[in-house]
């Protein structure tokens, strides 16, 4: 039998990451005993560093990742140096994340690319390929020709070669951009006029700022790209996002190209996948600040995040507000409206979370607080050590014992109160 | 529970209902009903039917509460109630009130769509709460009312209805009718309880009609203490006042509605009552003025006592304040175990632990009432079976003793070996609070070890902790076993040692296991001054080295291999140091891997002890051989004060030549990125590596390791930087990663030419400290000293904010008995915890170290 075969019996009993570290590691020569002996330490070891059931997990994570936020900068890193391409780093980015934010700061993405593409060929001109063109860029001018009441517009013919473009496409672009309007071309100058004409110098006015933001080429909502080359390998930074029509592109690697806008990231591939990407962005912030936060943490937060299917912030319209305790929201923000909401539905508070029973001043239901004890009472019986007892006899016993209590509440008072404490306390 | 033995069976809370409070309830519920304004009576004692009558509750000392009988302490308060003239509406309920106006029939008061979709709706909420939970229920049920709203015809019974809108803050308008809160409260009488669900409303815990207040209840005195001013005065709560004014007008509305005064009075007194009523529940509605004291300041009603952080939910009952605790000034002791705490005498006497009398410890804590409270070790209070408690006092002393049998409990002072709870604000995690042993010493402040300084993050420059003694055994058991300080070693975010050796400790033993060699005489007092008593794993020889004595210290069949800060390796085999020095990386916190490694192997408390004796062996070692950082650490031989000159002279021509190729416009711009962005990434590399060379020529230089190098190779303290920054320049400064560009038009101080391009202009430093700044330098250094300032300032409140969203969203996730993951819905969060179940602090780093078991068993044989 091979080290492997051994060591694939335990599979049922430990993670893929250790079998994998457990076959890396292991040395070439060895025997089968070794190999056995090695493994079942590894299994026993693993056993024990489990987690304690009733372990308030929440908590340690909290702390986990709140404790550090005092040591990380405010600062936003400027990514390269050039000022389009900065990246939102530090705690800011990450109450962006944890926030669940719709709009970020800085989109961007990083964009591999498939052979021969990703070893340099034509590295400049797939990064203009994927680069939102808007006419302003390749045009030189705008005018407004008041006597024909038309938007004139020159090309900058040098731009348009280099993109690779011809005056048609950019035609054909604005009659897409825009319906209702008549494009000429004559030498480099686009005239467009509406098509219902007008003497209004108002509605040209706008229709020459529409012009200017008419999409004619590359990926929608891409602002910026800078190629890099990185571990061997060229890949395409961009500032702003648009994963979908990027995936889509036959020289893009799409299994491996991301983005850094989380309901993005949802919205293309999945919930699942969008948790991956919180814990990578959470995880890189760390990594940078240079912060020690093990992974289950960031793990659990993002699983809390998305386990109602979509991705929430942490915030009291997100994995707050789903909280079922009228209380534990109130202790977070807004007492009032939730108190107000709760008495409308007639809302019940199980008292089954942390605030909660701290109100109340009662044991939290995590960690020692959550096991209970569960004891056999038999009626009748102070102990009900023994099985069961006939009905019989244990009613002489109850007979019997109020007897001795009258007794004893006749003698002393303190007697009676050892009684009945060490009565209740076996109910209990 | 133990200091009662009244309250050993108690009642648990299970489930706490909301609703509305119903007229009938109001008064149900009430004691008194109030009639008069007036407070107090010629002789200053309350009025009955006024709003301190003591039918609510008493808060003068003096008297007794009529309703229960009780005292001041004894009586909670009981609620009043007063007639309202006419109904007004309750302001929170408002916008609830004008859904309704507008989804409802204003004939037969049935919600304007067919009884089949009625039917359909409700039973789509149903199903929503039971599958999804309440909040997709509000959210399903604000679109369903959406919906309904302004439907012109009633199809129940074709009754026209009429635009209803909402004058803010309370006013309803019909068409361009007003809605009196009379009328508002009959339509709403109307509305049948089984199309309630459809608006989210439970009609067996609120009527609609509940939501137009009839009656007021009145708060309990209690909840509205008066304060007596020094001048004898009476200064009333705002409370109060506020009901005052209610009451006031509402008797003035009442006059004149029996005097049949005209429309016109009435409606504008009715107004104000509703003013009163709204701002008596929220004083900070947006269209209304709040309510003043007559010095100006807002009145605090009902909403701004349960609101905000100073709030009654945040501050009174998700915050609790304790008994038996100390707070005082720390400063380190190295003598004492990691775990012990040292407690001021003064402390020792006021804090007690509560002991109950046994047949068997009643000679003894007899004892303690014979010395009495004043005398240490005595005992303060003793608590008979019944529940009285009674101070010893000298007098008291021999009638005590006298009474004392089995079932007593004596309060006695705190002892050498008892559990406390001592912590650190701000408490940012778990090992800010941790369990240690009392140890009672003279002085006043509260010692500890410096080695567990890390978890508190303290430091002794005047900071203060607190400390809290566990009362009951219960909490003595669970703070020893699992707050005690050697069961937080390894910290649960990163999985290494928390604890570990700082400062002077690894100094110490890097000084020792480097270059020490002692004759054994002095290495058995440096080990029995560490404490260590069992010395016969030192070698038998006239001189050992510093390794063999630091090996004294290790288990005898440890084994560890790994590397030392400077990359060499660190060998220790069968409990010998055999190759390498102890420095950070083996024995520091955060990054002590050979801690790490003997946990793993020993367990908490051989660690514990060892960690003990280590921290200590190093500040004896720096106690017999001395260590002090001298100026003349920072000084440099003179040719190396010319190649640092050298150095940069070739830094300033380099960047002189980038700025001439630039004004040029010869410079070649980077990949994306303008040609004055190149020439600063230049010029910043340039300056940096002038810096770094000049560390380098001083660690050229430094033949003799000085005690400043000492500490830096060790990683007991400061870096490589600082040494860099004091003896040979302190560099360029740099603000927002880039140098300085702010200040004056295209300049950054007066001293420079406009558009100067050069390093000095632009915050580089060439001086070292000891050299002294330039003031130019000097406004750098404070520019980046000013920046790194405010950011801190600015950064504080928002990872607070950001942390307590996190524990207030993850407070109820916990690990179950199967192992998920689930918050307190009962929702699965993970199926198991961080993918393999792996708890990060009984992990080595977060991960299961299979080289080491490996590496293990490979040389076992």
């Amino acid at each position: 039998m091979t080290a492997e075969q051994i060591i694939k019996e335990y599979s049922k009993e430990l993670p893929e990451k250790i079998i994998n570290d457990l076959l890396e590691n292991l040395p070439k020569k060895i025997s089968d005993k070794k190999v056995k002996e090695i493994v079942e330490e590894v299994v026993k070891e693993y056993k024990e560093m489990q987690i304690t059931p009733a372990e308030s997990v929440g908590i340690i994570t909290a702390e986990s990742i709140g404790e550090p936020g005092t040591q990380m900068t405010l600062n936003t890193f400027h990514f390269a140096g050039v000022s389009e391409m900065n990246v939102t780093t530090g705690l800011p980015r990450i109450i962006e994340i944890f926030d669940g934010r719709k709009d970020i700061a800085t989109p961007m993405m990083n964009i591999y690319l498939k052979k021969p593409y990703s070893e340099g060929k034509d590295i400049e001109k797939v990064a203009l390929r994927l680069k939102e063109t808007l006419l302003e860029e390749i045009a030189q001018e705008f005018y407004i020709n008041i006597a024909d009441m038309s938007v004139e517009i020159q090309l900058n013919k040098e731009q348009l070669d280099k993109i690779g473009l011809t005056n048609q496409d950019v035609i054909n672009s604005i009659n897409k951009g825009i319906k209702g309007i008549k494009v000429k071309e004559k030498d480099n100058t686009l005239t467009v006029t509406k098509k219902q004409e007008t003497d209004n110098l108002n509605e040209i006015y706008s229709l020459k700022e529409k012009l200017k933001k008419v999409f004619v080429t590359g990926v929608k909502h891409i602002k910026y790209v800078l190629p890099v080359k990185r571990e061997g390998e060229y890949i395409i930074l961009t500032s702003g996002t648009n994963l979908k029509d990027v995936m889509e592109l036959d020289f893009v690697d799409s299994t491996r190209t991301t983005s850094n806008d989380i309901f993005e990231v949802e919205k293309v591939l999945g919930i699942e996948a969008a948790r991956e990407a919180i814990i990578q962005e959470v995880y890189k912030v760390m990594q940078e600040q240079g912060l020690n936060v093990n992974i289950r943490h960031i793990m659990l937060v993002a699983d809390a995040m998305c386990a109602m299917g979509k991705v929430q912030g942490i915030t009291r319209y997100g994995i707050i507000r789903e909280k079922a305790s009228v209380l534990a929201r109130a202790s977070f923000e807004t007492p009032m409206k939730q108190i107000m909401q709760a008495s409308l539905m007639g809302e019940v508070d199980k008292l089954n979370s942390v605030v909660e029973n701290v109100m109340v001043n009662q044991p939290v239901p995590v960690g020692t607080g959550l096991p209970g004890l569960a004891v056999k009472v038999i009626k009748g019986r102070i102990g009900g050590y023994e099985g069961e007892k006939d009905e019989k006899k244990s009613k002489a016993e109850k007979t019997a014992k109020k007897e001795i209590k009258k007794e004893e509440k006749k003698t002393t008072k303190t007697k009676t109160k050892k009684a009945k404490s060490s009565k209740s306390k076996n109910k209990e | 529970m133990i200091n009662n033995p009244k309250h050993e069976v108690y009642k648990k809370i299970d489930s706490i209902q909301f609703g509305l409070l119903s007229p009938k309830m109001i008064e149900k519920m009430a004691t008194v009903r109030i009639i008069t304004p007036e407070l107090y009576d010629e002789e200053g004692y309350p009025v009955d039917g006024g709003l301190m009558d003591t039918h609510m509750g008493v808060i003068d000392p003096g008297l007794k509460c009529k309703t229960c009988g009780g005292s001041l302490k004894e009586c909670l308060g009981h609620f009043g109630y007063i007639t309202l003239a006419k109904p007004v509406i309750h302001i929170k309920f408002v916008n609830v009130i004008y859904d309704l106006l507008r989804s409802t029939c204003r004939e037969c008061g049935r919600p304007l769509i067919s009884e089949k979709k009625i039917k359909m709706y409700i039973k789509q909420i149903e199903e929503v709460t039971k599958e999804k939970g309440v909040e997709a229920a509000k959210e399903k049920i604000k679109e369903i009312t959406n919906k309904i709203k302004d439907i012109k015809v009633c199809p129940h019974c074709g009754a026209k209805q009429e635009k209803i809108t909402l004058e803010k803050p309370t006013t309803f308008v019909e068409g361009d009718r007003k809605l009196s809160p009379i009328e508002v409260r009959a339509r709403l009488e109307k509305i049948r309880d089984e199309d309630l669900p459809l608006f989210g409303i439970n009609p067996e815990t609120a009527r609609p009609e509940w939501m137009v207040l009839t009656l007021l209840p009145i708060p309990p005195v209690t909840m509205r203490p008066s304060i007596t001013l020094e001048s004898g005065e009476r200064s009333e709560d705002d409370l109060t006042h506020k009901l005052g004014d209610i009451v006031r007008i509402n008797q003035r509305l009442q006059e004149n509605i029996i005097a049949g005064a005209p429309e016109i009075i009435i409606e504008d007194l009715w107004e104000l009552l509703q003013y009163h009523v709204t701002t008596f529940i929220d004083n900070n509605v947006a269209q209304l003025p709040p309510a003043r004291h007559r010095t100006g300041q807002p009145l605090k009603t009902l909403t701004e006592r349960i609101k905000s952080k100073h709030g009654r939910i945040r501050h009174n009952l998700a915050g609790k304040r304790t008994n038996f605790s100390a707070r005082s000034v720390i400063s380190p002791d190295p003598t004492i175990e990691l775990n012990e705490v040292g407690v001021p005498f003064v402390m020792a006497t006021k804090l007690t632990v509560p002991e109950r009398v046994t047949e068997e410890n009643i000679e003894y804590l007899k004892r303690y009432i014979k010395n009495g409270s004043k005398k240490y070790p005595g005992a303060n209070y003793v608590i008979r079976p019944d529940g009285k408690k009674r101070r010893i006092t000298d007098e008291l002393k021999e009638e005590i003793l006298e009474e004392l049998e089995p079932g007593y409990i004596v309060e006695r002072h705190l002892l050498d070996g008892d559990i406390v709870l001592f912590n650190r604000q701000p408490s940012l995690h778990k090992m800010s609070m941790m369990a240690h042993y009392a140890k009672i010493l003279p002085y006043k402040t509260l010692r500890l070890n410096p080695a567990v300084c890390h978890p508190y993050n303290a430091d002794f420059d005047g900071d203060e902790m607190n400390l809290h003694v566990p009362q009951t055994e219960e909490a003595r058991a669970e703070a020893e076993i699992l707050m005690n300080v050697n069961t937080q070693i390894i910290s649960p975010r990163y999985g290494l040692s928390v604890m570990g050796c700082i400062q002077d400790s690894i100094s110490g033993n890097y000084l020792l296991t480097k270059y020490l060699k002692l004759p054994r005489k002095e290495a058995v007092q440096l080990l029995y001054e560490a404490g260590v008593d069992d010395i016969s794993k030192l070698p038998n020889k006239k001189e050992v080295t510093g390794k063999e004595i630091f090996s004294v210290l290790l288990p005898d069949d440890f084994t560890y291999i790994g590397t030392a800060k400077d990359g060499s390796r660190v060998f220790i085999e069968n409990g010998k140091l055999k190759e390498g020095t102890i420095d950070k990386s083996a024995i520091g916190v955060e990054s002590g891997l050979m801690l790490r490694s003997l946990h793993k192997r020993y367990g908490k408390e051989r660690t514990f002890k060892i960690i003990g004796y280590i921290s200590k062996l190093g500040i004896v070692v720096l106690l017999h051989y001395g260590m002090t950082n001298l100026l003349s650490d920072s000084d440099l031989p003179e040719e190396a004060k010319k190649e640092i000159k050298d150095i940069l002279k070739k830094a300033e021509e380099r960047v002189n030549e980038l700025i001439k190729t630039f004004k040029e416009g010869k410079l070649k711009p980077l990949p994306g990125r303008t040609a004055e962005d190149t020439l600063e990434s230049y010029i910043m590399e340039a300056l940096n590596k002038a810096r770094n060379e000049a560390g380098e020529v001083i660690e050229k230089n430094s033949k003799e390791e000085t005690s400043t190098l000492l500490m830096i190779r060790s990683g007991a303290r400061a870096k490589m930087l600082n040494l860099v920054q004091m003896s040979a320049m302190v560099g360029q400064q740099a603000l927002r990663g880039k140098r300085i560009n702010y200040g004056y038009f295209g300049r950054t101080l007066s001293h420079f030419k406009k558009n100067d391009l050069s390093p000095e202009s632009h915050g580089f430093i060439s001086s070292s400290f000891k050299q002294g700044l330039k003031p130019t330098e000097f406004f750098f250094a404070a520019i980046t000293g000013r920046d790194s300032l405010m950011d801190t300032a600015l950064r504080t409140p928002k990872s607070g904010y950001l942390y307590r969203r996190l524990a207030n969203a993850l407070q109820d996730v916990r690990v179950e008995y199967d192992n998920t993951v689930r918050d307190s819905n009962n929702r699965i969060i993970q199926f198991e915890y961080g993918e393999d179940g792996i708890d990060v602090s009984k992990s080595e780093g977060g991960v299961l170290n299979v080289k080491r078991i490996i590496e293990e068993h490979l040389t076992k044989v």
